[in-house]
């Protein structure tokens, strides 16, 4: 299993060709209290890049956008019963969905952890 | 533009807040706490259960003297300004020659002059119109070097009395003079929470250690302007910019209990303010405004925010959101925004369409929490 990052701050670890995405320890923190979020439906098929989901605290909403192209398999339902969870396991219990990679190649292209930290740390 | 750039102002507070681990937001030109390492949401709720201690040194305060500043204050605004009684306080609006809002604020009779605080991003312009339409008739001095300090909260009058003797004799809208180690402080008895609380005017160079010394105290907590604009929006009051400016006149605003009986329509001093033929035609019923300012309470848990569109079932669009967040108090989606007046009466099922969803809301009584001030 290998864990990358994308810009936008979310990470996004593969098994296979099923792939779990969520928002970072440093995007949640930019948000600070997680009260809302919005998940795309299971059996859509969204673009690299594209809109997935709505991550909202009581101060601010963000997009959270589809690290690479392909079908959502599942959502976090717990998640989005406990919005919480992207504060408390950003990287855990906290994660947002699943999708099945439509170009598994698209992975390789992301920041691995090292680079995102640097990026993060100038953000 | 980020917190660190170098054409922002700072408070007298700027090396605590960074001593506290205050996440800093450029905010009307000041660098400014947004929120504390404890959070928006523990902060807004310190606020309501204990006491929380806010700087809005960024705000404007400023003084009218002179045996004619009432009544030349007067001529600015919707308000009675010569009945308030000495060490009274009063909410105000300076409106524009069509009846729009140039600001809302706080003023206060002490006496020999009147104490005015208006809101930081407007001060500049408030100061330079009141200097232009009054400023021959009274001396208008800027007192922008000042620091505020808001103490707000149930527990705001234990934590400031052991500081502050007397204070606890106050009521909701009501001030006195103070001192504090050889500083002169003016405290009023009122703030933008909801809760009942105090606002300190300070000089700056006793602003840091008046601040230190509260936090010392058991009972208060540092918040943020995050948690500031939550508290207000739950309390059912207006931020300057979101939900009135100068396209908004005080009827369309809501604003009607602002605007005292002896400046309407019959009133012994009714009109003589900028924009009073078309303000006072809106109050008096006979032309009345056709949107207004309500409160709106979402029926799913997804929250709203400014500029989202309203329609009615129809699909209508019939107005729009100003201010919305999901309120960590009233644990629900609330906002507050301008509709069709014919739709404004309470229990009016509109949908706010959020990110091209229809998201149910009902219009509703505000404030969304309670307010609690101390009214003797």
């Amino acid at each position: 299993m290998t864990t990358k990052f994308t810009e936008d701050h979310e990470w996004i670890t593969v098994d296979g060709d099923i792939a779990t995405v969520g928002i970072t320890v440093h995007a949640q923190d930019a948000l600070g209290d997680v009260v809302f979020v919005d998940l795309p439906e299971v059996g859509q098929t969204i673009a690299q890049k594209d809109i997935a989901g709505v991550v909202e605290s009581v101060k601010a909403a963000a997009d959270v956008y589809m690290p690479v192209s392909g079908e959502i398999v599942e959502v976090n339902e717990d998640l989005r019963n406990d919005p919480s969870l992207a504060n408390s396991d950003p990287l855990g219990a906290g994660w947002f969905f699943k999708v099945r990679l439509s170009d598994p190649a698209q992975v390789d292209a992301l920041l691995d952890e090292t680079a995102y930290n640097a990026f993060s740390a100038n953000a | 533009m980020s917190a660190t750039d170098a054409s922002l102002q700072h408070t007298p507070l700027h090396a605590l807040h960074l001593e506290l681990g205050a996440r800093m937001v450029p905010f009307a030109g000041y660098a400014m706490p947004v929120q504390y390492p404890a959070g928006l949401m523990a902060e807004h709720h310190h606020t309501r259960s204990a006491a929380g201690l806010f700087d809005v040194s960024h705000m404007g305060q400023l003084t009218l003297s002179g045996p004619d500043a009432a009544a030349a204050f007067e001529s600015l605004m919707p308000v009675d300004v010569i009945g308030l009684g000495e060490n009274r306080q009063r909410y105000g609006l300076l409106l524009n020659d069509a009846g729009g809002i140039i600001d809302d604020l706080m003023f206060v009779n002490r006496g020999d002059e009147l104490f005015v605080v208006v809101n930081g991003a407007c001060k500049h312009g408030d100061l330079a119109h009141i200097a232009l339409r009054i400023g021959n008739r009274c001396t208008v001095t800027a007192q922008f070097d000042r620091a505020l300090l808001a103490l707000q909260g149930p527990q705001a009058v234990t934590a400031l009395a052991r500081l502050l003797p007397g204070v606890g004799q106050l009521v909701f809208m009501t001030g006195m003079a103070a001192r504090w180690n050889g500083a002169d402080l003016y405290v009023t008895r009122s703030g933008y929470t909801g809760e009942d609380g105090f606002e300190i005017s300070l000089p700056a160079e006793s602003a840091d250690a008046f601040a230190r010394a509260l936090l010392a105290q058991p009972e208060v907590k540092p918040v943020g302007l995050g948690a500031r604009n939550s508290l207000r929006l739950e309390a059912g009051l207006c931020l300057y910019g979101n939900d009135i400016d100068t396209t908004t006149t005080p009827a369309e605003a809501a604003l009607n209990w602002a605007i005292q009986k002896v400046r309407r329509t019959g009133g012994a001093r009714a009109g003589g303010f900028p924009g009073a033929g078309h303000v006072l035609a809106q109050l008096d019923g006979t032309s009345p405004p056709a949107r207004k300012r309500v409160g709106l309470v979402a029926l799913e848990r997804v929250p709203v925010r400014e500029h989202v569109l309203l329609q009615d079932a129809a699909g209508q669009s019939v107005g729009e959101v100003t201010s919305g967040l999901l309120g960590p108090t009233a644990d629900k989606p609330v906002a507050m925004g301008y509709v069709c007046a014919d739709l404004a009466a309470t229990g009016t099922r509109l949908n706010a369409m959020v990110r091209g969803k229809a998201v149910p809301m009902d219009v509703c009584a505000l404030p969304f929490v309670p307010n609690r001030y101390h009214r003797g």
